[in-house]
């Protein structure tokens, strides 16, 4: 019977939940690395004892941690991410030039087949690699000298890349996006860029159509067609066909399209889940009331998932890089909030039952399979 | 030996439980007490200087004899007390946050 490893990062450490494939009796570990951030903790689809996490401080800076052995021990590895060449500058949030500064690892992207072999985005955005297990790091700079890289803008929580998806298809192509630049895609492996925004509307900017600036907040894509892409932006759900050519907004019937995660079922490649908040000022559910929408139809039709959620007096978010999926029939959907709580759904997003309430506020919830 | 106070989340990195004590040849400064410690702990590189620039940190301040000696120059002479044992060379995190 398989196992399910939920990896947690919060505001004050890391934590593992790990269940049977039943996922109703979990058992909790942590915290581990107590009192720092963890802004990501994933493993590697090749081999599973691989573990990453971006463990970070305001006053210590960032720590690098790796583990060989499902997360039972761990060891500090690299943490020098020096971008390539003299950075330039992008444009602080009043339009003034402003000095790329590495600040924190926001995501860990472990390559499909080498467990060695791990990307990292950062803040202020950029993508860095490493193929010795995280002891050294190296920029792919194509992304950051991009023509448009001076124009980029922080977004309210920085100027993150917050999200890295490696195409399982088509060798060499991988997406990012960045907060609040806009989504990217490489054809070769990351040694060049190219923006893919087409579609995208955002009014808060000067031209709402424009090349780069919008606040993508999450993408996602199903394995098995990596050509078609969902996106949660600042504002508006959307979907691409042609692997980020073009962009429809896919909105529909959400009572907002505000939030932070976007994912898509296991099994189902046009079911794909959001939690709407209710606005850019008031990050929390509309009326207090927690509820995560579903569409089986890839956008457009969705349908509320309240059953075991909150529904009243309920003022949490839940961030960007909080939400998962396993890989069982019928698939498990997990996220975790800002108020500590750790939800899961054995049943595609039917029912939820909380695995743990009173966790520091979560950044970050990633689903490992164990034999 | 140079005795050196590490905060609660360094000596966790460093995998230390105490005060840690380092060798120092002479001229002791702040430089020559940071390299030693971040060579005997690699670890700490990057959490209290920056990589690259080996800048003291925004929130990492140095204490020596009850003095902040924050801005002291890196290549400036440690008190003697520091030099000979008596006093620790302390790293402190600001007070600040939650």
């Amino acid at each position: 019977m398989s196992t399910i490893r939920v990896l947690v990062g919060t505001r004050k450490g890391a934590f593992t939940l790990t269940s049977d494939a039943a996922r109703r009796e979990w058992h909790v570990s942590g915290p581990h690395f107590a009192g720092w951030e963890i802004y990501h903790v994933k493993g590697s689809p090749a081999d599973p004892n691989r573990i990453y996490a971006s463990q970070s401080s305001g006053w210590f800076g960032q720590v690098l941690q790796r583990s060989d052995d499902g997360g039972e021990t761990w060891s500090p590895v690299g943490n020098e991410f020096a971008y390539d060449g003299v950075p330039g500058t992008h444009q602080w949030y009043d339009g003034t030039p402003h000095p790329w500064e590495f600040k924190r690892v926001w995501h860990l992207e472990p390559s499909l087949g080498d467990p060695d072999h791990v990307y990292a985005g950062v803040e202020d955005a950029a993508i860095f690699e490493s193929r010795d297990g995280g002891k050294t790091w190296a920029e792919l700079s194509g992304l950051r000298r991009h023509d448009t890289g001076p124009h980029w803008q922080p977004g309210a929580g920085g100027m993150c890349l917050h999200t890295i998806l490696l195409d399982p298809v088509n060798e060499g192509r991988m997406y990012v996006a960045i907060s609040a630049a806009g989504a990217f895609r490489s054809d070769d492996f990351g040694a060049t860029w190219r923006p893919i925004n087409k579609g995208l509307v955002s009014n808060f900017m000067p031209d709402p159509t424009a090349e780069v600036g919008h606040c993508v907040h999450r993408i996602a894509f199903h394995r098995s067609r990596p050509e078609t892409l969902f996106m949660q932006k600042h504002w508006d759900v959307m979907r691409s066909d042609d692997g980020g050519d073009n962009w429809r907004e896919v909105s529909g019937n959400l009572p907002t399209d505000f939030g932070f995660p976007i994912d898509v079922n296991f099994n189902e490649p046009e079911t794909i889940y959001v939690v709407p908040i209710k606005s850019d000022s008031e990050h929390f559910p509309i009326d207090g009331a927690l509820q995560v929408w579903r569409s089986r139809t890839g956008g457009g039709e969705w349908e509320p998932l309240t059953r075991g959620l909150p529904q009243e007096n309920c003022y949490v978010n839940v961030l960007r890089d909080a939400m998962a999926v396993d890989a069982l029939d019928p698939c498990g959907v997990y996220f975790g909030t800002t108020g500590g709580q750790v939800y899961c759904s054995a049943d595609g997003g039917d029912s939820w039952m909380p695995i743990v309430h009173d966790l520091p506020a979560v950044l970050s919830v990633e689903v490992q399979m164990l034999p | 030996m140079i005795r050196v106070v590490l905060p609660a989340h360094l000596r966790t990195l460093a995998r230390v439980e105490d005060e840690v004590e380092l060798k120092v040849a002479p001229p002791v400064t702040i430089r020559a007490v940071l390299d030693a410690l971040e060579a005997k702990f690699p670890t700490l590189r990057g959490a209290i200087r920056d990589h690259g620039t080996l800048r003291r940190r925004a929130f990492v301040r140095y204490f020596a004899c009850q003095q902040d000696i924050s801005h002291e120059p890196p290549d400036a002479a440690l008190p003697e007390e520091v030099a000979r044992g008596d006093e620790p060379f302390i790293v402190l995190g600001a007070i600040a946050g939650g």
